[in-house]
């Protein structure tokens, strides 16, 4: 219809809220990013229907008019990689929020505001290849170091390879200067710079994938023991408001054993980002004492941010994130919360007038979970070395119902689930997993880890743990009706036993400094005793010898305490309260033979 | 038809007479040009009376227009409207805002002037850049045991009142604004107080209380009331932030929200979504209702460098208090806690009848501890709500096999229940308690339970704080 002006600039023609639509579509090609008016606000092509362009606009269109013109950019939406990622904010689009608020003061206003990296910062470059040599896509030409704990890799951008003509000497760069200049194949010149760009909604090429084996350690018991996730691997933890999900996220963030962590706030609280801004300079990493601050990536949509940015924001975090993986490190992505994207998806769904699928939701919502949670995976990079994306996403159901379609979806492709307790919560036991609904798939594959780094019984006693729990789940259907003390000593030593692995084990407060971040080895010998001590009950109820007496024995009140008191490089501890459980078990046994039957 | 009348009054304003359509609360007008989104929209009808209105979407022909009072009365040939060229906007001061009473979209009700003073403000406002933020950890006293010793309020946090019709929200609030202080210092506060489609005595009674507490000169209060027209409060909350940003950030103000009733928000916003024809996604709700609530919600906080805060009480009644009903549970995912009041306590005379249980702040760890109220804070909170869950289900053994039967602990535990409930929970609507009480007044609760069930705290706490709790409460 509009084939007359089909060479004229592109001009806006219906705006509703972050729904624009344009003439000049056939200038315009999908997924093309454009600034839109004067004041440059960042879009995307999403449909074009002969010259008609439907867009995206990842910022607020309050005041734009019919009339205004657009300016396509002759790529889809990109982020910038580079070094400047670690230890910034960018908001769902990468504008850089620190900067943001040197220009514009306190409150995020829309538009054009420099560029995403810094392009003055200095950083000094130290080549590892040489002139003449070949060099190929992914291939590490040199490194700077771009905080204390953190060295960047500069690599040779996907699809680049050739003869290397030119690489910088060692000494100052910027993101403006070049770094190298190829040869390709075909004998153009090809510039390389320090940074480069990449469309965020398309994965990055690897060598190949592996499979996960290591376990991403986390400091936290009920996961790394329980239900542990893999390096490479892919989580969900879904839960109703006020059950703890960005505690778990943000203990996460700060006790995975990942080289870099990307922390994405999607469309959650301000106040939580600013949390984290506050706390993580200050925290040290267990590995090598540096502020936690100098791996983490931040990337935040908060609540209040516009919506289309939300959507995007996803795909600004997991590409950073493939990029550090490129440089052959493993990588942690943190999405809080991916409902908020899946809702933004709706929104936008919702105002092209699509056909909704489930609760409003569109029909494509579970392939675009799907190709997401693929983009984590252990891989050999495209030079051959190794890195990994580890993907853990927050779900937040509606009404804490898990069968509603994103934790429903979810849950088809993740391999772990931490389901989060709205009655733990209440209870104030946190973390609030909920040990009968969670599962991990995982436990085989870094079974051979933990039995190596701890000792051969690992399966076995996370075996018996869990059996204790699902007796006691059982028991406790009885107990609501009929009261603990119905029970026979036999019985009430399973409820003893579940009792103090849930209170003593798997309970764990990040506010404690001791017990906020547990070792494996610890968390093994933790295990260990509370395990022994519910086996030598069994001697205990055997001799007919009360319950009660035994859970009076002194060594109960240290089983208690010992996640507090005892820390990570004290473990040698738990040899003796082993020790000392036997020696007062086997006092108990042999006092009440001593005295004929039953004390 | 529709006839351009050119621009009339301002510069920037542009008439035009004549109507398209009327929908709802929504009018269509054709043959426009220049203007744009979200615009500021005067309706004048035939009768010569002004309405307000928002555009909603903009075509090339058409614009759509939300009207503020409603649609009722309009005609589609002599209404004239005015696109006011600039978004919806009030002009805020100190002087000329607080002690006043306006209605939803900000329009003097107490025959004072109209604000000229000070700087248009946008009301939709502006996110505030996270970094930009300061984490709320000032300690306000609330003087309610739930609150101060298990629910903690601090400066610049949200957090809402889950209710049901007929609970003694308002009477809570009220005490809340009444007795709130910052323990470490006096300084300047206000208290804005917007009301969305409440009954006019309800509005009354918190005049009437910010009357009698001296305040009323501190306070603005913007009254959408119940026979006002729903869409225009769509506005009211925002017209109210505004005001309250200014006070905060410009006049360095401690300010208090309090936001009543956000379900009769919800409503409204449901009931423009349904006639502009969107797709509903829960309960009719627009899928959009969780970004909407943040828009509002999020207006809270503190900001690095300035002295002022925001901090919102939003009420809300849960329909048929049900919390999985998708306005408490779109609000708890946004807010940082909510404070739950419950029926069967109210109806056992418990007041404030709030269940501990679901009620949650998320700032309290920050906000409470050493320095702040007291070292064993969060630990004797934490006891108390692992006991008086543990409580409950006793109480729920108790009501299958009988009070007798239960075990010696058991018994312990019912007891607790009941205590708890009367001493802890229940307090005076001008019972004022200093945070050392409530926490005293925990501490001698727990230890009615057996030493060794009391876990969550240590040797140390207990000796120091629990043994003393009851000389401390003789003297």
């Amino acid at each position: 219809m509009d084939g007359s002006n089909s060479s004229a600039a592109p001009a806006v023609t219906y705006v509703s809220g972050p729904v624009v639509k344009a003439t000049g579509g056939h200038r315009l090609s999908m997924n093309e990013m454009v600034e839109v008016g004067e004041e440059r606000l960042t879009g995307e092509v999403i449909g074009l229907d002969g010259g008609t362009a439907t867009i995206q606009v990842y910022e607020d269109t309050t005041g734009l008019k019919p009339g205004a013109e657009i300016k396509g950019q002759g790529m889809p939406l990109y982020a910038e990689l580079g070094p400047g990622l670690v230890g910034q904010i960018f908001d769902g689009i990468q504008r850089p929020l620190a900067e943001l608020r040197e220009r514009w003061g306190d409150f995020v206003r829309r538009g054009k505001a420099g560029t995403a990296l810094s392009r003055e910062r200095v950083w000094d470059f130290k080549p590892v290849v040489k002139a003449g040599q070949s060099v190929s896509q992914g291939e590490v030409l040199g490194t700077v170091q771009e905080t204390e704990a953190m060295l960047h890799r500069v690599l040779c951008p996907p699809g680049i390879s050739g003869v290397l003509s030119k690489i910088a000497s060692p000494g100052p760069l910027t993101l403006e200067d070049k770094v190298a200049v190829v040869e390709s194949d075909s004998g153009r010149d090809i510039e390389i710079g320090l940074f480069h760009r990449w469309p965020v909604r398309q994965p990055r090429p690897y060598g190949r994938r592996l499979m996960p084996s290591e376990p991403l350690l986390t400091g936290q018991r009920v996961i790394d023991t329980f239900f542990p996730i893999a390096k490479g691997g892919t989580a969900a933890i879904p839960g109703g408001f006020g059950t703890g999900k960005t505690i778990t996220q943000h203990q996460l963030s700060k006790w995975a054993d990942a080289d870099v962590i990307v922390y994405i706030g999607c469309g959650e609280r301000g106040n939580e980002m600013t949390g984290v801004l506050t706390d993580f300079p200050q925290l040290l990493d267990p590995k090598n004492r540096r502020p936690l601050i100098e791996r983490t990536v931040l990337i935040a949509n908060t609540s209040d941010m516009p919506v289309a940015a939300r959507e995007a924001s996803i795909y600004t975090g997991i590409t950073m994130a493939e990029y550090f993986r490129d440089q052959g490190y493993d990588v942690a992505l943190m999405a809080d919360s991916t409902s908020r994207w899946a809702e933004a998806l709706r929104e936008i769904s919702g105002r092209l007038e699509e056909m909704p699928a489930e609760e409003g939701f569109p029909a494509y919502l579970a392939t675009r979970l799907a190709a997401f949670y693929e983009r984590a995976g252990q891989v050999k990079t495209l030079s051959g070395s190794s890195g990994s994306v580890s993907i853990i996403g927050a779900v937040s159901p509606p009404g804490g119902d898990f069968s509603e379609p994103v934790t429903m979806h979810t849950k088809r492709f993740v391999q772990c689930f931490w389901a989060l307790d709205k009655e733990l919560a209440s209870a104030r036991y946190f973390p609030a997993i909920n040990y009968l609904q969670s599962y991990s798939a995982y436990v085989e594959a870094v079974s051979e880890w933990w039995k190596g780094q701890t000792g051969p019984e690992w399966m076995e006693l996370r075996h018996e743990a869990v059996e204790i729990l699902q007796e006691d789940a059982k028991l406790q259907n009885i107990v609501k009706l009929l009261g603990e003390d119905a029970l026979p000593d036999d019985q009430r030593m399973i409820l003893e036993g579940a009792r103090m692995i849930k209170n003593d084990f798997l309970q764990q407060s990040a506010f404690d400094p001791v017990d906020t971040y547990c070792l494996p080895r610890k968390q093994f010998m933790l295990l260990k005793l509370i395990i022994h001590f519910i086996t030598r009950l069994g001697d205990v109820v055997e001799s007919r010898i009360p319950l009660f007496r035994a859970m009076e024995l002194p060594v109960v009140e240290e089983i208690h305490r010992a996640k507090y008191s005892i820390s990570d490089d004290e473990v040698t501890r738990f040899d003796e309260l082993l020790q000392a459980v036997d020696e007062q078990v086997d006092a108990l046994v042999s006092r009440s033979r001593e005295a004929g039957d039953g004390v | 038809m529709v006839s351009e009348a050119g621009r009339g009054i301002g510069s920037n304003v542009l008439e035009y007479s004549g109507l398209q359509r009327i929908t709802g609360p929504l009018i269509v007008i054709e043959g426009i040009r220049d203007v744009g989104f979200g615009e500021r929209v005067e309706i004048v009808t035939s009768r010569g009376a002004i309405r307000q209105g928002r555009v909603l979407a903009i075509s090339e022909k058409a614009a759509v227009v939300e009207v503020f009072h409603g649609t009722s009365g309009l005609d589609q040939e002599n209404t004239r409207v005015r696109f006011m060229g600039r978004p919806f906007e009030i002009v805020v001061s100190r002087q000329e805002v607080l002690g006043r009473i306006f209605n939803g979209l900000g329009m003097p009700l107490d025959g004072g002037p109209l604000p000229f003073r000070g700087e248009a403000r946008n009301v939709n406002g502006l996110a505030i850049n996270p970094v930009a933020r300061e984490y709320p950890e000032d300690f306000i006293q609330t003087g309610i045991s739930t609150i101060d010793g298990m629910n903690t309020l601090v400066r610049g946090q949200k957090l809402p009142i889950f209710s049901g019709s007929g609970l003694p929200h308002n009477d809570l609030a009220i005490q809340i604004v009444r007795q709130a202080r910052i323990l470490s210092e006096q300084s300047s506060f206000a208290v804005i107080f917007a009301a969305m489609g409440v009954r006019h005595d309800e509005a009354e009674a918190f005049r009437l209380s910010f009357e009698e507490s001296g305040v009323l000169n501190n306070v603005a209060m913007f009254l959408n009331l119940a026979d006002d027209p729903a869409v225009e409060r769509l506005i009211t909350p925002r017209v109210a932030l505004t005001a309250a940003e200014y006070l905060a950030f410009e006049e360095g103000m401690h300010v208090l929200v309090v936001l009543t009733d956000m379900t009769n928000y919800c409503e409204a916003l449901r009931e423009v979504a349904t006639s502009k024809g969107e797709v509903p996604s829960r309960k009719g709700y627009p899928g959009y209702l969780y970004s909407d609530l943040a828009s509002i919600y999020e207006r809270a906080g503190r900001i690095k460098g300035l002295d002022g805060s925001v901090t919102q009480i939003p009420i809300l009644t849960m329909p048929d208090d049900d919390i999985t009903h998708p306005i408490p549970d779109l609000t708890g995912y946004i807010t940082e806690g909510q404070i739950v009041l419950d029926r069967s306590l109210h109806q056992k005379g418990i007041y404030p009848p709030v269940n501990v249980l679901p009620s949650l702040s998320r700032l309290m760890s920050d906000g409470i501890g050493e320095g702040k109220t007291r070292e064993d804070h969060r630990d004797i909170s934490s006891q108390l709500y692992a006991a008086y869950a543990r409580s409950k289900q006793v109480e729920r053994l108790a009501s299958i096999i009988g009070e007798e039967d239960l075990g010696v602990t058991d018994k312990k535990y019912f007891e607790f229940s009941r205590a708890f409930e009367r001493d802890f929970v229940g307090q005076g609507k001008d019972e004022d308690r200093a945070i050392e009480d409530s926490l005293d007044l925990g501490w001698r609760l727990a230890l009615m339970l057996p030493e060794e069930e009391l876990v969550r705290v240590t040797r140390e706490e207990l000796e120091k704080y629990g043994k003393t709790a009851g000389i401390r409460h003789q003297e």
